[in-house]
């Protein structure tokens, strides 16, 4: 039951995800895109728990928790980096260039 | 086994006892010079005692058939090889048991003598103690191994006596090149060890000449290479062609030594292993007459240089090579008793010879040093008329010049003829012995000739010594002319010992080594000499002595000599003799240099400089740092790109996983 287009919708959202964090450059973005494809995933495991039994739906309270807890030490991060430098452009943040 | 064998023991490990007394005496009290000549001595007093203690119970009961074995240990049990460390007592090593430790013994009693001012005096008692154990393990070992140590052994000791005086590069030298020429000897005998192990599985005496007529045919293909491997290890201990040109140079060392190990005794332990493995070398008709031809080849060619040397010692070194090509000659034809018969009265004479030119050396080096000259006490240019300065020593030298030259009554005389004649006597069976009989007796007239040339020189017409110096000339201390004296006893009656078939009493030691040698006997042609033709043989040795001798005596005249510092260059053949025929020069030219090019251009440029350091050390980090350095460009420290590689990577394991 709607099986099909809810994976669908996941993987055009896990595919802009992926984009997102390839090709934007600032911080908060690839942040946003990032949970973006979290939740992509948490509608597949959701749409396939339907057929699957109920475990699907106790991993997507997991992803929930790890995605909330990411975003706080994440979004403290970008904060830090910006006061450092001035910026949360990736570019600029490239003091482990080999 | 008579109760004084089991005492052999003794005669081996005294002078160890004194090498150890007198290497700990040289760290911690070098000057205590008493002591160490008490010890020095002493151990080789007690050695030659114990020897005779053991000679005496062979003499009484001789072993027949199967020799006295002592075994003490059990030394490499490995499979099937099992080496004792075992002594053996026979006819043949009672006989240079005793030569050595005799001669060694006085030789001892004169270095006393001769390095009594020397500051390494207990190092040379120590080093001296040492060979004379080496070399009684090398001559009363039962088996190839044991004989081994013995033989690198007394190498050692002859490296590090010939470098005594290390401080002069010439002679640490002389010491590297006596080893490394050994060196391509001991390979020899090695390999030897080797083929005979894998053919008959033991390496005991008694079992491979017991095992060795059953095992080899005669003749056979690997009995050959076995003694001619065996004879390349004879001829780089023995100094003959082509590795003879380590002994000249040896003389380095000092002149007890050169009378002890380049004279007398270890020179000899390639003559002594040809006659302990007769058996090995008599079913090997082709390498006996190799031994031979060697020997016959390397009497003539030194004695040919011996002619035209300066150098006192230089002399008698080249003489010695010749006297040892005559021994080898001797064990070549078959004659394995007459050649350890030369072994024998050769020990007496020359290092009678080799002591009274130390004895020459030593008064001339004195007297230069009391004038602070520094000209050559070894040149015979600045010597002449020294009998009235030192008749003993004079008096004794002549006695050994007479028997080296072969005069009849002088115990070389019976010794040599003995080798020319069985060499003759083989003539019946292969006509190309009485080439050797004739290099042979060539070699015999130049020996009476240089040796008369040495003594005249020396001894004889006018000083050539400085002014200043004449006056410091003397005769040697009395352990010194003590030692020549015992030692010129022997010179004159040691050939009683093998006397000729057609005299009385004939052939004691060709008797008494027939136990030794009986198992060879199968296999050689009776030597035997009709009593005519070797009256004729006698008399034609005692015409080519005197000739010799005559010829040097009215030919040569010392009065024309000029001391070594105005004496002009030589040229033509002369010059050619007193370059040594340019052996030295030869063999620079065709193996050291070829072989220091190949070090210095290949070994060292390529292959370690090239090959080593460059492509493999310094290749490997080179390698290291462009892997690191392509690993690197991956890390530019923008997020985008590591996402990038990791998204790649997810999509290839996906496709990998979902294939």
């Amino acid at each position: 039951m709607l099986l099909g287009p809810s994976l669908t919708v996941s993987v055009i959202l896990f595919s802009i995800g992926v984009a997102g964090v390839l090709f934007r450059r600032n911080a908060i973005v690839i942040f946003m895109c990032i949970e973006l494809m979290l939740n992509a995933v948490n509608l597949s495991f959701v749409a396939l728990a339907q057929q699957l039994g109920p475990e699907g739906h106790a991993i997507v309270f997991f992803v929930m928790a790890v995605a909330a807890a990411e975003a706080a030490v994440g979004l403290a991060i970008m904060i830090a980096i910006y006061r450092h430098k001035g910026s949360v452009n990736v570019r600029d943040i490239n003091l482990l260039r080999g | 086994m008579p109760a004084s064998v089991g005492w052999v023991w003794l005669v081996v490990l005294a002078p160890f006892a004194g090498f150890l007394i007198n290497g700990a005496l040289g760290f911690r009290r070098p000057d205590d010079k008493r002591t160490v000549s008490a010890i020095g001595v002493g151990v080789l007093v007690l050695s030659f005692l114990a020897a005779l203690f053991v000679a005496s119970g062979v003499l009484a009961h001789p072993p027949h058939g199967a020799p006295y074995v002592i075994t003490y240990w059990s030394w490499m049990p490995v499979g099937a090889l099992q080496v004792d460390m075992a002594l053996q007592v026979d006819q043949l090593s009672t006989v240079m048991m005793l030569v050595v430790t005799g001669i060694s013994m006085l030789i001892h009693v004169f270095s006393i003598g001769y390095m009594r001012a020397d500051p390494g005096y207990a190092r040379y008692f120590a080093y001296l103690n040492l060979f004379v154990f080496f070399m009684l393990v090398l001559v009363l070992g039962a088996s190839f191994p044991v004989m081994f140590v013995g033989w690198e052994g007394v190498g050692l000791c002859s490296y590090l006596l010939i470098g005594f005086w290390f401080d002069n590069k010439a002679f640490a030298d002389a010491g590297k090149k006596a080893f490394i020429m050994n060196r391509i000897g001991d390979f020899g005998f090695l390999i030897a060890m080797f083929l005979i192990f894998q053919v008959t599985g033991t390496l005991s005496y008694v079992g491979v000449f017991e095992e060795a007529p059953h095992l080899f045919e005669v003749g056979g293909g690997t009995i050959t290479l076995i003694t001619l491997a065996l004879f390349l290890g004879c001829a780089g201990k023995s100094a003959q062609i082509p590795l003879f040109t380590w002994l000249p140079d040896a003389m380095a060392g000092p002149t007890p030594v050169s009378a002890l190990i380049h004279a007398a005794t270890m020179v000899t332990a390639g003559v002594y292993l040809v006659a302990r493995a007769n058996v090995l070398f008599a079913l090997a008709p082709v390498s006996s007459f190799v031994v031979a031809a060697v020997g016959a080849a390397t009497a003539l060619f030194a004695a040919t240089i011996a002619v035209k040397q300066w150098d006192i010692k230089k002399v008698l070194a080249y003489s010695t090579v010749s006297q040892l090509g005559y021994m080898f000659m001797g064990v070549g034809v078959g004659a394995y008793a007459a050649g350890i018969f030369h072994l024998t009265t050769h020990a007496f004479f020359k290092a009678l010879l080799f002591l009274g030119s130390g004895s020459v050396i030593h008064a001339l080096h004195h007297a230069y040093h009391a004038t602070h000259s520094h000209d050559d006490a070894q040149d015979m240019r600045n010597m002449g008329g020294l009998r009235r300065y030192m008749p003993w020593t004079a008096g004794f030298m002549w006695i050994a010049t007479l028997a080296i030259a072969g005069v009849p009554g002088f115990s070389g005389f019976f010794s040599k003829d003995e080798i020319l004649a069985m060499t003759f006597a083989r003539g019946d069976d292969w006509g190309a012995f009485y080439v050797l009989w004739i290099v042979g007796t060539i070699a015999a007239l130049l020996t009476a000739f240089y040796m008369t040339r040495m003594m005249l020189y020396t001894f004889h017409g006018p000083s050539r010594t400085g002014e200043q110096e004449r006056p410091h000339l003397h005769e040697a201390p009395w352990v010194m002319t003590g030692a020549l004296l015992v030692l010129g006893i022997g010179s004159v009656v040691a050939g009683l010992l093998n006397l000729p078939a057609v005299l009385p009493a004939s052939g004691w030691l060709h008797h008494w080594l027939e136990p030794v040698t009986e198992l060879s006997t199968a296999y050689l042609p009776e030597l035997h000499l009709a009593p005519g033709t070797e009256w004729g043989l006698l008399g034609l040795a005692t015409v080519i002595a005197a000739v010799g001798i005559l010829g040097a005596w009215n030919f040569l005249k010392p009065e024309r000599l000029v001391p070594a510092k105005d004496a002009p260059s030589e040229s033509g053949l002369q010059k050619v003799l007193l370059r040594k025929w340019y052996v030295d020069e030869i063999y620079d030219a065709i193996i050291v240099r070829p072989i220091m090019w190949l070090s210095d251009r290949v070994c060292w440029r390529v292959v370690d400089g090239g090959i080593i350091d460059g492509v493999i050390v310094n290749g490997s980090a080179t390698f290291a740092r462009a892997i690191g350095w392509i690993g690197s460009r991956f890390q530019t420290g923008r997020v985008g790109t590591y996402v990038f590689f990791f998204v790649l990577g997810s999509l290839l394991l996906l496709r990998a996983v979902l294939r």
